[in-house]
């Protein structure tokens, strides 16, 4: 007759040794996650809050107004940061840099998933991998050497510019949107396009009134992403916009955003002051910024799922 | 046939898929050194029965258990602790799984998990099962090469032989041979055959010649109840039930 | 009507081959571009000797070097790291509150700006250990980068391995915990190489996070002295450490060579080749492993 075995000293033992160490590892690692992103958080956050509890900016004043005198005398009436020059930069190439980009991307897209699936596995899937791939420092190098003289000749003023930004930015953000904007064309039941084709409509009017359509939440998401990234870029962007504080008054003006001012002043100013803290600062609002674009990802996608 | 040892019994078991009654109130006893085949259409429960032998049913979240399944008289959801019960009540799946390992590695996977670390007895092992499962002549050469490059029917072998290695009582199969070519579906049969000698094996299958050729006892399952439960002769000469003689005789529909 | 709407059918086909052949074409003129700039840097001189300051004809060897040894770095640290939580993720976690909040905080990480991530190495591997700018700070600083992506890497593999095989493990007797080690890591292998090769070629050229954390320096490095505790030793991990990527900005913005327009290209060159390094070595050790694991190639 066998005797019971469970609850014998020697098989806990075994599961200690063989299940839940191993376990406990894996699931410590997991909520590290957790731990690593909140400490994220409280130390950019501590640090970006002195601004305002340290030094008494107000943060309306940060945000909204343009006067950027980080180093202004106490005579003069002390320093002043207001970010909002920065901000409207990160926007302005942002919003330029999509403008190229999407049309490009979701074309690109269509192309790889509809037109002709073959040459993009063979030939565009690569292709998009290697722009993915290629360092920022590069696009950034290439657009100063190429990009910005380019500008400079054809269109006059000095080339570092807006429109230098947006376009290194384009090219930049050009694969996300693409890759993810194929994968929604890719996920589209087949009996939406076979339904359209049986009703007499071109390829084209398929694309057009049916796929895209029905794929937008995919593709918007897509577009989010890509303008996620155009944000938090620093490299390329401050190689080729010229840095000048102010607010660009046309495409060739040169001019500064968000990450370019951290990458410049955060290694010249001094830690506690006004000015450094002010950097501190705007690398929290970019940090807000990032989560809320996840946000927006997650409420498009959520509206997506109800709409189908 | 009375004097046969029951191995695995089981009282008033039944399972919930969820909100599906998947297996209803059943009650049959497995013989020690038979085969014992489990028959019956699609989705009749027949595989889930299979499943609760060796708890694999655990790993879906949505299922529930009430009653009771005994191996050697002994509760296996009760008394018997998991790893134990699996080594001792071994499973065979519908297409061939062997891991991305080598063949020797396959086979030397389940001694190694249980503890045994010496090289001579790995070797022992594996030698050892892959003869029980007709396999040793065939691999013999090629140990270190992976599993995965041998045909369907020597993969099914070698997943029988990882089975043996670790020295089980019962072996469960699941439609070994479903995913087969006939001429490998003759040989695990024949296996099967020599196999009873040794432990007792429980299978599911579609196919009921398969039953018929390998089985002593058969059972007929129908949406989720053991419709039938005999000698295998008697179901298929004189099934007692009118559905069993309707699926027997393929007027089911 | 009929005749319409054909033409522009016709006419958005030629369109959207227009646009991929553009996005080819950029690409080719893109890379080859730089591959022709670069041409005459591409020599073992440059490649291996040190930059000298003020002068013509410096090289990148230390840079180099430094982005090679941040990247082993950051993937000792990372991968274990990485692995783990994809594990518990894929075998473990239960759908729950808990497992939601993971999952935010990775898609958290894996979107906030390189530099941000940078300034929090800064405040964190810089300041709080009091270590200054170090190839260590700046490998930790990479790794919280990366600890998002090679997590996900990790969980997909291994959500890519056949269950069956999963079912065959338990079914031995085998606890999870030994199933996952023994069984599902070994067969996600295929997917798990590509995915950091890929990754690594990211690290490389990796450069806003490192600013601030590795420093836009480095020390003469003797390489025979291989004492990692000793100073001028190039394995000592405790020292500033400026990687190809960060050079290539520098010299940009602070103009140290005459020639700083030659070792850009130089450089760009050198970084574009190691992308498409690592790209194809992701591929070839991709489908030989994949061959590998389906038995394909196990014939003699």
């Amino acid at each position: 007759m066998p005797k019971p075995i469970k609850k014998s000293r020697k098989i806990n033992f075994y599961y200690l040794k063989h299940e839940f160490y191993g376990k406990a590892l894996v699931t410590f690692f997991g909520l590290f996650l957790i731990l690593l992103t909140l400490l994220l958080v409280v130390f950019i956050a501590s640090k970006g809050f002195s601004t305002f509890t340290k030094d008494h900016v107000s943060p309306l004043q940060f945000l909204f107004s343009t006067l950027w005198k980080p180093d202004r005398d106490l005579q003069s009436g002390g320093p002043v940061v207001g970010a909002l020059i920065f901000i409207i930069g990160s926007i302005l190439i942002s919003v330029i840099a999509l403008i190229i980009s999407t049309p490009f991307s979701i074309g690109t897209a269509v192309f790889m998933t509809e037109i002709s699936p073959r040459l993009g596995k063979k030939l565009l899937q690569p292709a998009i991998e290697i722009f993915v791939g290629i360092p920022s420092v590069v696009y950034g190098w290439v657009g100063l050497s190429v990009l910005v003289p380019f500008i400079h000749r054809v269109f006059g003023g000095l080339g570092f510019s807006l429109l230098a930004g947006g376009i290194v930015l384009a090219v930049m953000i050009f694969p996300t949107i693409t890759s993810v904007a194929a994968d929604a064309l890719r996920a589209l039941p087949g009996d939406y396009k076979e339904a359209s084709y049986a009703l007499g409509s071109t390829r084209w009017q398929t694309i057009r009134k049916v796929l895209v359509p029905s794929a937008l939440p995919g593709i918007l998401t897509g577009v989010v992403l890509g303008l996620a990234r155009a944000f938090g870029e620093a490299l390329a962007v401050q190689m080729v916009i010229g840095n000048s504080i102010r607010i660009p008054g046309s495409l060739l003006d040169s001019t500064v955003n968000l990450t370019s001012i951290i990458t410049m002043d955060m290694g010249n100013t001094v830690n506690g002051t006004v000015w450094n803290n002010s950097l501190w600062s705007m690398a929290l609002l970019l940090l807000v910024i990032s989560f809320l674009f996840i946000v927006l990802i997650h409420k498009i996608g959520s509206k997506g799922r109800v709409q189908r | 046939m009375e004097n046969n040892d029951i191995k695995i019994s089981t009282n008033s078991l039944e399972l919930f898929y969820g909100d599906i009654h998947a297996l209803k109130n059943i009650n049959v006893e497995i013989e020690e050194r038979k085969v014992t085949a489990l028959i019956g259409p699609s989705g009749c429960g027949k595989s889930t029965f299979l499943k609760t032998l060796n708890r694999m049913n655990d790993l879906i979240p949505s299922v529930r258990i009430t009653g009771d399944v005994y191996l050697d008289n002994l509760n296996v959801y009760k008394q018997y602790d998991i790893v134990e019960l699996r080594k001792r009540v071994g499973m065979v799946f519908q297409k061939p799984n062997p891991f991305p390992m080598s063949v020797y590695d396959n086979i030397a996977y389940g001694p190694r998990i249980h503890g045994i670390k010496a090289k001579n007895k790995l070797d022992e092992a594996v030698e050892k099962s892959l003869r029980n499962a007709a396999l040793w002549d065939e691999v013999k050469d090629r140990l270190k090469q992976n599993a995965l490059g041998l045909s369907g029917g020597q993969q099914q072998r070698l997943c029988i032989a990882r089975v043996l290695a670790v020295e089980p009582e019962v072996v469960l199969m699941d439609e070994p041979t479903s995913a087969l070519d006939p001429i490998s579906t003759l040989k695990i049969e024949d296996l099967i055959d020599d196999l009873k000698e040794k432990y007792t094996i429980v299978i599911v299958t579609h196919n009921m010649q398969q039953a018929g050729r390998i089985s002593d006892k058969t059972a007929f399952f129908l949406h989720g109840e053991v419709v039938e439960f005999d000698s295998t002769e008697k179901i298929f000469s004189m099934p007692t039930d009118k559905r069993t003689e309707d699926y027997i005789t393929g007027r089911f529909g | 009507m009929k005749i319409k709407s054909q033409s522009a059918d016709k006419a958005a086909t030629i369109v959207f081959y227009i646009i991929a052949g553009i996005v080819v074409l950029l690409l080719a003129v893109f890379v080859g571009y730089l591959l022709y700039q670069g041409r005459d840097r591409l020599n073992l001189h440059f490649i291996f000797s040190a930059p000298v300051f003020g002068k013509e004809g410096g090289g990148i060897g230390p840079q180099l070097f430094n982005s090679l040894y941040m990247v082993f770095l950051s993937m000792l640290i990372t991968l274990p790291i990485g692995l783990s939580a994809g594990i518990y993720l894929a075998e473990y976690a239960k759908p729950s509150k808990v497992t939601n909040i993971i999952r935010f905080c990775i898609e958290a990480l894996s979107s906030l700006p390189s530099i941000v991530i940078g300034l929090f190495g800064l405040l964190i591997f810089v300041n709080l250990t009091g270590w200054k700018y170090t190839l260590m700070g700046g490998a930790l600083t990479v790794s919280v980068l990366n600890l998002p992506v090679i997590t996900r890497i990790s969980e997909d593999a291994l959500r890519n391995v056949s269950p069956s095989i999963k079912e065959a493990s338990l079914a031995l007797g085998a606890t999870h915990w030994q199933t996952i080690l023994k069984v599902l890591v070994p067969s996600a292998i295929p997917g798990l190489v590509t995915g950091v090769i890929l990754t690594t070629g990211r690290v490389f050229g990796e450069a806003a996070a490192l600013l601030y954390t590795a420093g836009m320096s480095s020390p003469v490095l003797h390489f025979s002295n291989l004492n990692p505790l000793s100073h001028g030793s190039p394995l000592n991990p405790f020292r500033p450490a400026e990687t190809l990527a960060v050079y290539i900005w520098q010299v940009n913005s602070e103009g140290l060579a005459p020639d700083a327009r030659k070792i850009a290209d130089g450089a760009s060159a050198i970084l574009i080749i190691a992308v498409f390094l690592f790209n194809i070595v992701a591929r070839i050790i991709g489908r030989s492993l994949n061959a590998k694991f389906t038995g394909k190639s196990s014939r003699k």
